[in-house]
């Protein structure tokens, strides 16, 4: 038996040629000391196996139809066999996939991997993020809840501050001049069809050129890239203390990939899908807007920056975010790899990171966001029964000031804290700025008569802190 | 190689139909490229160009709607696509000024088009995206909106009032149309 399948293999082999092709690439061979830090670009691969899987069985029961996507998505989470597990399996696969190739970028970077010869690996691999995020966008989309459909509105309204053709690309998104049948099946072909193509056609090219260029060595210090001589010093190194890929190196690739996996699927089997929003109605008002983890940062900044600089910010973060990564290796392509004599890449990535955090976290809190839901004050907070101040009290939340300011633990964030108010403005001030407004407070000369501003300082002269 | 062949007297004819053969390719290759893809662009495209005939949809009778009062108003899209369902719809903000006359604003915050929220109390627009605030007569009242909320246009006929249906407002910048 084992003689025969020997035999059928041989004959397999000699007319696919296996051995003469294949074999050379996958034993190819690769720096001694490579080690766990090259683990993070196949485990992007294997994030990108476990969507297109997994994608595919959701594709069998999705309908990309304005009103029947809704519906579809709720019978393959309530109701589908494995649909919940799928589903999860695809919203944790696409964190990681965002996760890991931004590490991977990262690590790339920090070893200065993109300079001669690998200029290309680089580039291809930063299109390929690039598609990544727009998956991970659109992915967001095909949810087609309430956050979906606004996902959509937000999305043409940044494209239409493109200058000259912003309306254009806006029409050609929503597939028409507003959210209807054309907007959600042309976002389908774009998740399903044209960006996972863009990443199997990407990720063809990327491998071509890792197996032409050869897998870099740990960064060292003594050995700074110069293109003349570079591959010759490279090949003889190689040559001297490689390994071949497989097994030898391989092997953490794939223990660091079931990992991924393992994490994927427990994540998805414990925590499950994310929660769909109410349905994608265009007239719901009462959605809450908010992109996927991913993107807080980027929903940060655009509350964050000053209105003059925003359109620098909507279109430059994505167009000059791609042309400054995609040109890094024309602009330095030889020198130093080693992390400690670039100072300033190791700088740019800690900034970066740190950005990240503190942005992701505002993101997630939106403390310039109105408190809509903030709860009257308690009567043990007004500090009064009846009279201006109790009915002061009132007015602060019927009146929206909680919305936006905090007294005494109640209320949103987006305006000063009024908890010592008392102390901090006199009657006469108090009263010119609710009429006149300031910095992005309205004015409520118009919304709140001369009682009912007599009774509001009342009670806001009470706020004084012990 | 090649070089060795036009060399010879003899060859000259198989290089030049060498190199027409591999011409013709080319171009037919373009060719067949195009007559697959150009379709293809244009049926991509063509909803840029698409003009939809807007429509006046009826809203209510005059009388529903109380004087002063802002409320929501619901309506379809003119779209010709059945299969839009629930996602044809759209939302206006609709303020009965005085006996005659009616403002519809549109939903959509000009910061970044998230709904914008109507609060009775202190009579203003808030967006709960970015923060966007906004006065009962639509004029921005803080926040990141840089133009007010557009408005659609509205009449009131036989008691009725109607609304105009619009495409989503677009915050552009530099533009072509000067109007």
């Amino acid at each position: 038996m084992n003689q025969r399948l020997r035999t059928a293999w041989n004959w397999v082999d000699d007319r696919i040629g296996f051995s003469d092709s294949v074999m050379p690439l996958i034993a190819h061979t690769v720096p001694r000391n490579a080690r766990w830090w090259y683990v993070l670009g196949s485990a992007t691969l294997t994030a990108f196996i476990v969507q297109v899987c997994t994608g595919i069985c959701l594709a069998m029961a999705y309908v990309p139809g304005g009103d029947e996507a809704y519906e579809s998505l709720k019978y393959i989470t309530d109701e589908a066999q494995f649909g919940s597990l799928l589903r999860g399996m695809h919203a944790y696969g696409a964190s990681a996939m965002v996760t890991l190739v931004v590490i991977h970028l990262v690590q790339v970077y920090l070893h200065a991997t993109y300079k001669y010869p690998r200029e290309l690996n680089w580039m291809t691999g930063v299109v390929l993020f690039f598609v990544v995020l727009g998956m991970a966008f659109t992915g967001q989309l095909l949810r087609w809840d309430a956050n979906g459909v606004w996902s959509v509105f937000v999305a043409t309204e940044m494209a239409a501050r493109t200058p000259y053709i912003g309306p254009v690309i806006s029409h050609f998104l929503l597939g028409g001049e507003t959210v209807g049948g054309s907007t959600l099946t042309r976002f389908f072909a774009y998740h399903v069809f044209i960006l996972p193509g863009m990443i199997f056609a990407g990720v063809g090219l990327h491998l071509f050129l890792l197996f032409r260029h050869g897998v870099s060595e740990m960064p060292n210090v003594d050995q700074p890239v110069d293109p003349a001589t570079y591959k010759q010093e490279y090949e003889e190194r190689l040559k001297k203390t490689g390994v071949p890929f497989w097994p030898n190196a391989m092997w953490r690739d794939v223990v660091f990939s079931t990992l991924v996996v393992g994490v994927i699927v427990a994540c998805a089997a414990i925590f499950g899908p994310p929660a769909l929003d109410a349905s994608p109605d265009p007239a719901n008002i009462h959605a809450n807007p908010m992109p996927d983890w991913y993107f807080w940062w980027y929903f940060a900044v655009l509350s964050l920056l000053p209105p003059s600089y925003e359109l620098w910010f909507i279109l430059g973060v994505p167009i000059l975010g791609f042309l400054v990564l995609f040109c890094l290796p024309l602009l330095s392509n030889k020198g130093h790899r080693a992390p400690s004599k670039r100072p300033w890449a190791v700088g740019i990535v800690i900034a970066s990171f740190a950005s990240f955090i503190v942005l992701t976290i505002y993101g997630y809190r939106e403390p310039w966001s109105p408190d809509f839901g903030v709860p009257e004050l308690p009567q043990s907070v007004i500090g009064a029964k009846e009279g201006p101040v109790f009915e002061g009290g009132k007015l602060v939340h019927t009146k929206g000031c909680l919305y936006c300011h905090t007294i005494n633990g109640y209320g949103g964030h987006r305006g000063p804290d009024l908890s010592n108010i008392g102390k901090q403005l006199t009657r006469e001030d108090l009263i010119i700025r609710i009429n006149n407004g300031g910095y992005n407070m309205p004015s409520f000369a118009g919304s709140v008569n001369s009682q009912e501003l007599s009774k509001i300082v009342d009670f806001l002269m009470t706020r004084v802190e012990p | 190689m090649k070089k060795n062949v036009t060399n010879q007297p003899c060859c000259q004819d198989v290089s030049d139909r060498r190199s027409f053969h591999a011409r013709l390719s080319m171009i037919l290759s373009a060719i067949i490229g195009a007559l697959i893809v150009l379709p293809g662009v244009g049926f991509v495209l063509a909803p840029i160009f698409k003009k939809t005939n807007q429509k006046w949809r009826m809203l209510g009778k005059v009388d529903d709607f109380k004087e002063g009062a802002t409320v929501l108003v619901n309506f379809e899209d003119p779209s010709s696509e059945v299969w839009a369902g629930v996602t044809a719809k759209t939302a206006a903000w609709l303020r009965r000024v005085d006996e005659s006359e009616f403002i519809a604003f549109s939903i959509n915050c000009r910061h970044l088009g998230c709904p914008v929220r109507w609060v009775e109390g202190p009579e203003l627009f808030m967006c709960p995206c970015h923060g966007g605030v906004y006065y009962k007569d639509g004029t921005v009242a803080g926040g990141p909106p840089p133009e007010p909320l557009d408005r659609y246009q509205v009449r009131v006929r036989d008691g009725a009032v109607e609304i105009h249906t619009a495409a989503v407002p677009l915050t552009t910048t530099l533009t072509f149309d000067e109007s």
